[in-house]
């Protein structure tokens, strides 16, 4: 902290700031020319792979921790301390039991579809930017290579509840394209907004119009804005869909389907989904902080002086803790809830969110009253068409009574 | 480069081949998204980086989700229906390969490329101007024929009245 | 409006996590084996013998073999063999004593029954619920050292109903003492040596079994119509 208060005016060139790019340039720097950008490209993979390696590690500890807290438990406490060893322990046990294949399932898309989905759900976290010049991959279009990544997630759930001739996993292999179809829709359309505002599809240029205070203290994040709030909101509903997340996991599904396209999995081909669930959680989370909560933009300029990559860190944790109350919390949707929460919802509220995106991006130069008027226009075309929404979304659905049970 | 556009030549053509061979439906839909995956990284071979990412998205994601979801929901019974004759499939496959032999031959010598050197790719920004100004009136054609269909989708799909007696 | 539900939920679960870490109402858990779960004394599970004193539980077992319980008990999990010989016990009297008692825990079903029909209160119910063995028949089959336990361990366990026990035992020792002075006070008046041998065979049964306000009018009455054991209600 001393080196980064003494350090000049931009925090850019902050010490700590530039740490993970001197410590890589350190590591390569003896290295001939034109073996250095293959070094650095594998190292920044290792580094990928190790660090979000072990936040799936811990985020297993931490969901298991939180959940139990609000069920008035303590959660694992055994190994080590608090704990803290709960995930080698189970990296261990999954390891070293038996990997079995029933005898009728296609032996070869069976084995592809678990690797495939950790594949999938690790290549979207190349295009994240971490920190200021902390992204593995610069792409143009990096928003849609990303999604398009992610898009393929279901793809290998369904290989997975098809090959293994289970009519459970079959049922499974179903609802998961269906879940698919119906929130990949609202996903996309909740992003283009802020595609449309930044003037930019790739990931950093998203991260670098968020930059900035209005009147010193408000960031110009894109979740504080009337349009963003709502496309953040839809975009993380959305995510929860696509990660399987309760209470959209019905794929999953352990009380109906016996965990659906997990039935005929075992050892560390299951270890390989759990891992895939986390690491598509929290690409889809970083991805929602790069969309919408400024990246690695530290909330107030006098907080600048921590580095850029712990900014982007606690928002990412922040997000994964709300994913965990939310399953605490939400009971699971029915099938047909689930697309109708989809379709006349979200995508209606997304596609009004297009054009108050547009008008937003258009009146970007109003300032004083118009500025105001700006605001409150944006405000009106979240808050009405949500009301409007929710009211045809729930009517007929009025408070449930309770004739044999007092509430 | 060569070598390169091989590889990937072969990444899209065998699983294509293999999708047309293959008996098992839900085996030739995967195959075909390889397929399809094959095509995005031949784009991205190019330059054309908007293009690829934007085919992997809709036809990966969404493309192979209708295709599967449609075998799942139609009857099965094909699968197990015994193969035709060999006669007759040696001349399906005749016919097939000569129409698209002679659709390849005919597209690769009538068209007159204007110049062999590699042109750079068009930035992400210009592509959007073009699509929104020029090219507007083809998109919106393309939407409203893409609306079109989805309507007629719907209809079809509709449920229809018991008295009409369709057979769903 | 549409949320107000969710929200709520959220809420809940909310003040559930952070109640946890200062709220003792929130956090009921008890982390077992280092933490033992307060049991409530109605609580039961598998019977022991009472024995009087924990110095020596062989010597000073209440049971005296009558084999009831072994009768009775619905699994036929009790096996009691008889003693050769006799041994004085807690009041110093001879009595038989079972040279083997054992209970296999595998099949008893905890019914309370012996405890029910037992006229010495020599068996009464346990609150050891962790008895797992690595040795199914061996280490599930409780011999008669295993099973006996202190009369004050009884107390510990079940406070009321050990007391009510101890009273009611104690009320008949008193009975039988009394009975015993009688009888000598008699033997004293009429120096007939029948009498008191058929007292003293008739005592075992006359001392316990009988309540104690049925002991005085028993004792001037014929020995031979004192009645014979009778199982008690239940404890309550």
């Amino acid at each position: 902290m001393i080196l980064a208060a003494a350090a000049p005016a931009s925090p850019a060139d902050a010490w700590l700031e530039r740490a993970p790019l001197l410590l890589r340039d350190a590591l390569t720097g003896w290295l001939p020319d034109a073996l250095r950008p293959w070094v650095a490209a594998l190292l920044s993979i290792a580094t990928i792979l190790g660090v979000f390696g072990l936040l799936f590690a811990y985020m297993t500890l931490a969901e298991r921790k939180i959940l139990g807290r609000i069920q008035n438990r303590p959660g694992p406490n055994r190994t080590g301390p608090f704990g803290l060893l709960q995930p080698f322990a189970d990296a261990i046990k999954a390891l070293t039991k038996e990997d079995i294949v029933p005898r009728a399932a296609d032996q070869v898309l069976h084995f592809l579809a678990p690797v495939v989905l950790v594949a999938l759900s690790l290549i979207g976290l190349a295009v994240i930017p971490f920190g200021r010049n902390l992204v593995a991959v610069e792409l143009e279009a990096s928003v849609l290579y990303f999604f398009a990544a992610g898009a393929a997630t279901e793809l290998s759930i369904f290989m997975a509840g098809w090959a293994s001739r289970n009519k459970y996993s079959l049922l499974a292999a179903m609802r998961a394209l269906a879940q698919l179809i119906s929130y990949e829709v609202p996903l996309l359309l909740s992003m283009v907004p802020v595609v449309v505002v930044a003037g930019s599809l790739s990931t950093t240029g998203i991260v670098a119009a968020q930059g900035g205070w209005a009147a010193g203290v408000w960031p110009h994040w894109h979740a504080l804005t009337p349009w963003g709030f709502s496309a953040f909101g839809v975009f993380m509903v959305a995510a929860l869909a696509e990660s399987n997340r309760s209470p959209f996991d019905l794929p999953e599904a352990e009380s109906e389907l016996i965990a659906g396209h997990l039935t005929e999995y075992s050892g560390f081909k299951y270890a390989l989904f759990f891992m895939a669930e986390y690491l598509g959680m929290a690409a889809l989370s970083a991805m929602g902080v790069t969309l919408f909560l400024g990246g690695w933009q530290a909330p107030l300029a006098v907080l600048e002086f921590i580095p850029s990559y712990v900014w982007f860190g606690m928002k990412l944790l922040l997000l994964l803790l709300g994913f965990i109350w939310i399953r605490a919390t939400f009971p699971r949707l029915r099938i047909d809830q689930l697309t109708r929460l989809s379709w006349k919802f979200l995508v209606p509220l997304a596609l009004v969110n297009l054009v108050n995106g547009g008008l937003w991006a258009v009146t970007s130069d109003w300032t004083g009253a118009a500025g105001v008027a700006r605001w409150v226009v944006s405000a009106l075309l979240v808050v009405v068409p949500f009301v409007v929404l929710g009211r045809s979304l729930t009517a007929g659905y009025g408070p449930r009574t309770y004739r044999y049970a007092s509430p | 480069m060569t070598l390169l556009l091989a590889i990937l030549a072969l990444v899209c053509l065998v699983p294509a081949v293999a999708a047309v061979l293959v008996r098992n439906l839900i085996h030739s839909a995967l195959l075909f998204v390889l397929a399809w995956l094959g095509l995005a990284a031949f784009y991205l071979a190019v330059g054309a980086e908007f293009i690829a990412f934007a085919h992997a998205l809709v036809y990966v994601g969404g493309v192979s989700m209708v295709v599967l979801f449609a075998v799942l929901l139609t009857r099965p019974g094909r699968e197990s229906a015994l193969p035709a004759p060999s006669a007759q499939r040696a001349l399906g496959g005749l016919v097939a390969v000569s129409l698209v032999a002679s659709m390849l031959g005919s597209s690769i010598f009538w068209t007159r490329l204007p110049s062999v050197e590699p042109t750079p790719p068009v930035p992400l920004r210009r592509l959007g101007e073009l699509l929104a100004g020029p090219y507007l009136v083809a998109l919106l054609l393309v939407g409203l024929i893409l609306t079109v269909a989805l309507i007629g989708g719907l209809l079809l799909a509709a449920p229809r009245r018991p008295s009409e007696g369709g057979d769903a | 409006m549409l949320g107000k539900g969710l929200l709520q939920g959220l809420a809940v679960t909310a003040k559930n996590l952070v109640g946890s870490y200062h709220d003792p109402a929130r956090y009921v858990t008890q982390e077992y084996p280092e933490v033992q779960p307060k049991l409530p004394e109605a609580y039961r599970n598998f019977p022991f013998l009472v024995s009087e004193t924990a110095d020596d539980p062989m010597g000073t077992l209440r049971c005296v073999a009558c084999q009831i319980c072994e009768k009775e008990c619905p699994p036929q999990c009790i096996y009691i063999e008889k003693s050769k010989d006799k041994k004085p016990d807690a009041t110093g009297k001879a009595q038989i004593y079972p040279a083997v008692f054992a209970i296999d825990t595998a099949v008893c079903m905890s019914c309370q029954i012996c405890v029910e029909v037992c006229p010495f209160d020599a068996i009464k119910m346990d609150q050891e619920f962790a008895i797992a063995a690595t040795d199914r028949f061996g280490g599930l089959l409780l011999n008669r050292e295993q099973l006996a336990k202190p009369n004050a361990y009884y107390h510990q366990i079940h406070p009321t109903e050990a007391a009510e026990v101890d009273e009611r035992l104690a009320a008949e020792r008193r009975a039988a003492e009394e009975k015993a002075r009688l009888a000598a006070a008699a033997k004293a008046a009429a120096p007939k040596p029948a009498v008191p041998a058929a007292a003293a065979a008739a005592a075992p049964g006359a001392a316990r079994p009988a309540p104690a306000g049925s002991t005085a009018p028993a004792a001037s009455a014929p020995v031979d119509s004192v009645p014979p054991p009778a199982p008690r209600p239940p404890s309550p």
